[in-house]
This record gives structure tokens, sequence and C-alpha cells, in this order.
């Protein structure tokens, strides 16, 4: 199989460019666009599993799935859980095993994904009181959610569908119908996260199907398809596994967040946000990690020099996952503009680092001046208590979150809007 | 063949009896390619009882035997086989020359990072030791394949890069193991 460097070589060759290739992103749509034959993918030299000097290390860094049940409501760790001065956390609702991803309708309508289990469900609120729905069930690894004038699109592991008026339809939801299958099928990074851009398209993550490795042409990437289906093209290369993105709500520019490789160090690599300037970039992987050091065993023979460097490094194997701008006005004004980003925690590490909500501060140019803690508390004795995975700003600007290993959503809200949605 | 859920009025103990038919125990031989379950880790078993009846795995008849037991019932199931004994090892004669591959490959790919050192499996990670060595060559070629789609992902990380013979070698080393 072609590496993906040889097929960028001989496409700068065609296309007669000698810039990194923005042109020639359209050039290898059309090829990805192609039937795709089932993935045999060219193993790395080295599997990148390290040595580790003893037993007890071990079994510090195994990463351990929730079971397939959700944590009774009096049994949050509602008390653990640390926000800032004038803001608090409440339970939005709970008894969603596996909570992932979340969407908002139109029409008030919370929609909240899973990514080992295989429903979508609603949740209405009817007074202050939260009713959860399974919509749909059945489905494989749907992970990835955007909503668009009444339409619910969901993003399994190897399709997009969706389900039209779906909040008029809540209690005889229709099925899902499927727009899109152009995927590999594969485990490892296979789920993916989707979003609604400002130019109303469809944006994925395509993961790499390893830990680290070359991945296929088709992988390693943000890809973009129209509402119908059609149209997919490379948004941007280099990606490992991205579970987050948004757009910056004045430069309408795409920030995503992509987790570095397992089994490096303790402490390297940290995870990145990353921010596009132009369609076609590309943000190392596998070749670079964090922006300035190549890895140990795809980077021989490469630069940093030759790809985008991350706007923020977020820290070691956190796993930052979900991300959205803030554009409420719930928040001070500090807050506006800012993204609020929730870090799983790590599980490649023996320290653990994460299981938090942190906020980042951008500067007027649209580069990252700072971050610091928001919510914390799920991190507890070197484990979890819960491990947040997506961020979602409601109408009334309050920030929901989710967590996967309970199966609940949280709610922070601030100064007298705290009562308002109170149970 | 009858649901449990027709006879979930039973104890666990007695549904367990329908599932020793064709996983056999101490008495009776395992059907070819069933896995052994005693000693397996309890999130194991639940985690993997949930995806039988939520058709998650699909495995005939596993879906039916399950169909309509409520997670209570499937925890309670788990905590009756948690109590089996393991399974005696292979007692066929070991190829050293596989043995030795085996052995590499295990230390290669960290194999007892999550599986333990002694194999024998934790949380919702299976015990390997003992296992049947056709179980064990069929789990990982249809986690290779997709065929059978892991909890999580890990699995499919680990085998990107290893190969049919690769499986041959650990599967024989492993159903010896104790």
């Amino acid at each position: 199989m072609k590496t993906s460097c040889a097929v960028f070589t001989r496409l700068l060759l065609l296309a007669g460019l000698c810039a990194f290739p923005f042109a020639t992103v359209y050039a290898q749509t059309a090829e990805a666009t192609k039937p795709i034959p089932p993935m045999q993918p060219v193993p790395s030299a080295v599997p990148g599993r390290p040595d580790v000097p003893n037993a007890e290390v071990e079994k510090q860094l195994r990463n351990t799935p929730p079971l397939p049940f959700p944590v009774a409501e009096d049994k949050l760790p509602l008390g653990d859980l640390k926000v800032p001065k004038g803001f608090k956390v409440e339970v939005y609702t709970s008894g969603i095993a596996n909570a992932r991803s979340m969407r908002m309708g139109d029409k008030g309508t919370l929609f909240v994904s899973n990514r080992l289990l295989d429903k979508v469900w609603a949740v209405v609120d009817k007074n202050g009181k939260r009713e959860n729905k399974v919509i749909a069930a059945g489905l494989d690894r749907p992970n990835g959610l955007a909503f668009h004038q009444g339409t619910l699109y969901i993003a399994e592991g190897t399709k997009i569908s969706k389900m039209e008026n779906i909040e008029d339809n809540l209690d005889n939801p229709p099925k899902p119908v499927v727009i899109y299958s152009d995927f590999l099928n594969h485990q490892s990074h296979g789920w993916k996260f989707m979003g609604l851009g400002p130019d109303n398209k469809l944006y994925v993550n395509v993961g790499s199907p390893c830990n680290i490795c070359e991945p296929p042409e088709t992988n390693g990437q943000l890809r973009r398809i129209n509402l119908d289906g059609t149209g997919a093209e490379v948004v941007v290369r280099g990606v490992r596994n991205s579970v987050g993105f948004d757009w910056h709500p004045v430069s309408k520019e795409l920030y995503f967040t992509d987790n570095g490789r397992d089994w490096l160090s303790e402490d390297l690599p940290n995870d990145e946000l990353n921010r596009v300037t132009k369609q076609g970039q590309h943000f190392g992987f596998p070749y670079c990690h964090q922006g300035n050091f190549t890895d140990r065993e795809m980077g021989w023979g490469r630069t940093c020099d030759e790809f985008e460097k991350p706007a923020a490094l977020l820290g070691p194997h956190v796993a930052a996952l979900g991300m959205r701008f803030y554009t409420g006005k719930m928040f001070p004004a500090e807050y506006q503009n800012g993204i609020f980003i929730a870090r799983h925690g790590s599980w490649n590490k023996s320290k653990k680092l994460g299981g938090d909500i942190i906020y980042v501060t951008l500067n007027k140019d649209g580069s990252v001046k700072s971050f610091k803690p928001f919510l914390t508390g799920f991190l507890q004795n070197n484990g979890y208590v819960g491990r947040p995975v997506d961020v979602l700003v409601m109408k009334d600007g309050s920030l929901l979150i989710s967590d996967d290993h309970a199966g609940a959503v949280y709610r922070v809200s601030y100064g007298a809007a705290t009562k308002v949605a109170a149970r | 063949m009858a649901s449990i859920a027709a006879v979930a009025a039973e104890s666990a103990e007695a549904t367990l009896n329908s599932c020793l038919v064709c996983h056999g125990d101490a008495a009776r031989a395992a059907l070819p390619n069933v896995p052994a379950l005693g000693a397996q880790p309890f999130d194991y078993l639940t985690i993997q009882l949930y995806m039988f009846r939520e058709k998650m795995r699909t495995v005939e008849p596993m879906t039916a035997m399950l169909a309509g037991m409520k997670d209570d019932d499937l925890k309670r199931l788990a905590a009756a086989i948690v109590k089996l004994p393991a399974p005696a090892p292979n007692s066929e004669p070991a190829d050293a020359a596989r043995i030795e591959r085996a052995k590499a490959l295990v230390v290669q790919h960290r194999c007892n990072f999550c599986h333990n050192r002694d194999y024998s499996g934790q949380q919702n990670v299976p015990r390997l030791a003992g296992q049947r060595e056709d179980y064990l060559l069929k789990a990982l070629r249809d986690y290779k394949s997709n065929a059978r789609r892991g909890y999580d992902a890990t699995m499919d990380d680990v085998l990107y890069p290893l190969t049919d013979a690769d499986f041959q070698d650990l599967a024989h080393f492993l159903s010896r193991q104790r």
C-alpha cells in the first residue's frame, strides 16, 4: 500500500506545486469518494508498546471502560465537583449510560449520544423536570451528532444518517436514513465526532485506526460533506483522533482538539488544541507531536517544520474531547468567545491528569492566551468518579457537561440565574 | 431453545446449568469454539452478557438465551459464573517453537498489561489462561476482521500489526497456561 507521503508527492508533481498542497485536497477528495475496499492496514514496524519496570505501574496504565449501566442519581459525585465562585453545578439528568456528545434541537430537546453502547437519547425539559427517551437503538458507536433545521444527523462507525422532524416525533421516531457511508470499518478510533459548520456542511473526524501508524489515505483527517451526503472533501490532515471541534463565533475559524499518541512517555506527548486557518493543512500525525518533536518510530527523516503548530498544548494523555466557544450571556464577560474544553482524563499515565473542564482565553488575533481549570473534581485519589466528554452552551447561557462513566449530564449556571432551572 | 427469561424465577445457579450444556464444566466438554466460563472476571462477563442481549454481539443462541433478562438478572448470572473454577489447561503436547514465538509476541505486544502477568484477566479484560485453543483463535481472528466488535477498541488497536500465524501461536500458548 502507498503511504500518504508518497501520494502527496505524486499529487504535488501533478499539480506542479511546491507549497503544501491546498489545491491537491480536491484531487484527493475524488479518490476518497470512490468505494473503498476493506482495510488492510500496513503494520507499523514497532507497535509502540513500552517496557514498564514493574507490575504495579502496569496496573495503573489500564484503560478501563465503564459498565453499561448508569449511576443512580443519588450516587452521583455532585459534592466532589468544584466550580469558581458565583457558579453552581447541578445534575441536569441521569440514567443515560455512556452519555457522550450533546446537541440541542431548535425546540429545546437535548440529544445525547453513545460511543460504547448503541443508543441516541432525547432529553425533554418539562417545567424543570427532565424526561429521557431512547430515539434510536441498535446503532454502531453513534458518537457523532449534529442538528440542522429540525433534522438530527447521527455519525456511527461507518455511516452518517439523519432523522427528519425529530423533535415533533420523539415518541414515534423515524428510522435513521443513511446519507453517507464512505468510511473504513475499524474499531480503533472508529467512532466519529460530528458538527455543523457555518457553511451548513457536516464536519466529521475520520480517526487514525491505531495508536501510532501511517494511517490509510482515507483516515487521519477531518472531512466535510453536504447535508445530502454529497461533495465530501478533506478539510485537514495529520489528525490522530479528534473528538471535539467548534467554530469561532466571530472569525468562523475551525478549532479542534486532537488526542496525542499513547505509550510514548508518562509526560509526553500533550493533547493539542488546533486552529485551522486554511483548508488542507496537515497537523503532524503520525510524524510530529505537539508541534515540537518527531515521533520515535514514524518521525525519522521528518521535521516538525513541515506541519502546522498547535494553538495550545492541553496536557499529556488528558484526552481533550468536547469543546465549545462560549457565546451565552449568563457567565461574566471574561468568558465571552473563549473555549470550554472537556478533558476526559488520562489513562496512559500512572499519575492521572484531567477529568475536568478547562477554560481557554483567546487573544484578539485568535491565538491562545492562556487556560485555567473551570470545573474540577472528577479525578479523586488518582481515579475517576466521572469522565467529562462534551460541553454544550444552552440558550440561557448555562453550560451542560456529559459524563460517560456515570451516565449523567451536569449543568453549570452563574449568579441569580442558578435558580431558574433548579429541579 | 427456551429463553432464560422463561426460567428467570429460578436461581441464577439453576439458570447457569443451561449455560454449561454448551460451555462445559469439569464433567462436560464444551462445544467447539465455545469458551470455558470458569474464573472469568465479573465485569467482563456482565459486559458480554449485556452485549449479547442488546445484539451488540451476535452469536446465536446467546441473544435468544438472554432475551428479556433485566440488567440485574445479567449481574446475578455473572456473579454465579464467577464462582466456577478456572478451566483445566490444554493437555495436548505443546510445540516448543510455537510456545517460544508466542512468548515473544506476548512481551512485544504487552498482552499481560491488561490480561495480567498470569493471564487471569481483570475487570473488563477476560481470563486467557487455560481457555480453549479453538475459541482463542476464533476470538483473535474475529477481532481482527471486525466480525466481533469489542466493548471498546483496545483489541483492534493491539491486533493491528499482528498476523494469523501470530494468532495461532498465541492460542497454542495461552490455552496451555494454568
